[in-house]
């Protein structure tokens, strides 16, 4: 049985859906209250390394591939990158915050272009935050490798699908 | 106010000796994390609330990669004695460190009188009294970091990127395309 014990693993199962609604919280009112992208993803990726802590790393690798994963990072960036160009379209400079008479003051839907930064910034953080702490964690000394080389991220990847297919 | 300071700055300097003279590793690493939470409660009586709420979040992260590859090792305590010489100029070097920074503390304003607030149309003032206006975001800070500051933010972002191919080109097996083929 891989993870750790059951106390754990009905805990953290239970915490998981909190952590994530207040990861969500701080991103979305970043510009409302203290807080905003970059702390938000940041507890976004704590919630799935706790995740990956509980109930093992394979549990993780069903529920958000590493190739996924790479795909939101790289999204959050080219989306960070629209948003500056659309200032250059609407108010011709690069992030200019354009869109900001929609919406009132000290509500949700307000201040132009900087809660949808915000949530691109939270997804990119959140994604690349978890790429790097599951490859460190992923990064061991093999000794049974006739080498005794690093294993991958990949081969464990694939190594997990492998038992799991031989395990059904 | 002050003296919560102080004696967040004591226990923050006693978990700094205790990991630096401890021989367990574990325990050295439990207290750095002290350390870093320690950072955040100043933080948040400094009323930054967004430095403390990512302080401790990347804290709690640091704490746990920091426990896990000491418990992943087999050898969790060390042994054997400092060099005499290592010692005694890294005390030196330190004691200067501590005498330039009084020296620096001396020549800074008290708490909640910042320098640039004195002289007019500086930046800090503009962006205190006309931020919810141009931005309309009542977070000064993220007003400040996506809207005026955007720039260093998509520095931030390429730095991170960045990071993530560095990890994982270095954690790589091997390369794609041995050295030949590349020829």
């Amino acid at each position: 049985m891989k993870g750790m014990s059951v106390i754990v693993k009905t805990i953290s199962s239970w915490v998981k859906v909190l952590i994530i609604l207040f990861g969500i919280y701080i991103v979305l009112f970043g510009h409302l209250t203290p807080g905003g992208g970059f702390a938000g993803g940041v507890v976004l990726a704590s919630s799935y390394v706790l995740l990956m802590l509980a109930f093992g790393r394979e549990f993780v690798l069903k529920n958000l591939p590493l190739s996924l994963d790479s795909k939101l990072d790289c999204v959050g960036g080219i989306l960070f990158i629209a948003i500056a160009i659309l200032g250059v379209v609407f108010g011709g400079v690069f992030f200019k915050n354009c869109f900001i008479e929609y919406g009132q003051k000290f509500n949700l839907i307000s201040a132009g272009t900087i809660p949808l930064s915000n949530i691109v910034i939270g997804l990119k953080v959140g994604a690349s935050l978890y790429l790097v702490i599951f490859l460190l964690s992923a990064f061991r000394r093999d000794d049974s490798d006739e080498q005794s080389v690093f294993r991958s991220p990949e081969e464990i990847h694939d190594r997990a699908m492998k038992d799991e297919k031989e395990s059904n | 106010m002050i003296v919560v300071f102080y004696i967040l700055l004591l226990f923050m300097l006693i978990a700094a000796i205790i990991a630096v003279e401890t021989k367990n590793l574990l325990s050295a690493v439990i207290c750095v994390g002290a350390i870093g939470f320690g950072g955040s409660l100043i933080f948040l009586f400094l009323r930054a609330p967004d430095i403390a709420i990512t302080q401790i979040v990347v804290e709690v992260l640091g704490l746990i990669i920091l426990i896990r590859a000491t418990i992943a090792r087999d050898l969790t305590s060390i042994s054997g004695d400092r060099e005499f010489f290592g010692t005694v100029v890294s005390i030196v070097i330190i004691f200067l460190i501590f005498m330039a920074g009084f020296k620096v503390l001396d020549s800074l304003h008290d708490f909640g009188t910042p320098v640039y607030a004195k002289t007019e149309k500086a930046a800090s003032q503009t962006y205190i009294e006309k931020g919810l206006e141009d931005t309309g975001a009542t977070n000064i800070v993220s007003s400040i970091i996506l809207d005026y500051r955007a720039y260093d933010t998509l520095g931030e972002a390429t730095v991170l990127f960045t990071a993530v191919i560095g990890a994982t080109v270095l954690l790589r097996k091997k390369s794609r395309k041995s050295p030949e083929v590349l020829e």
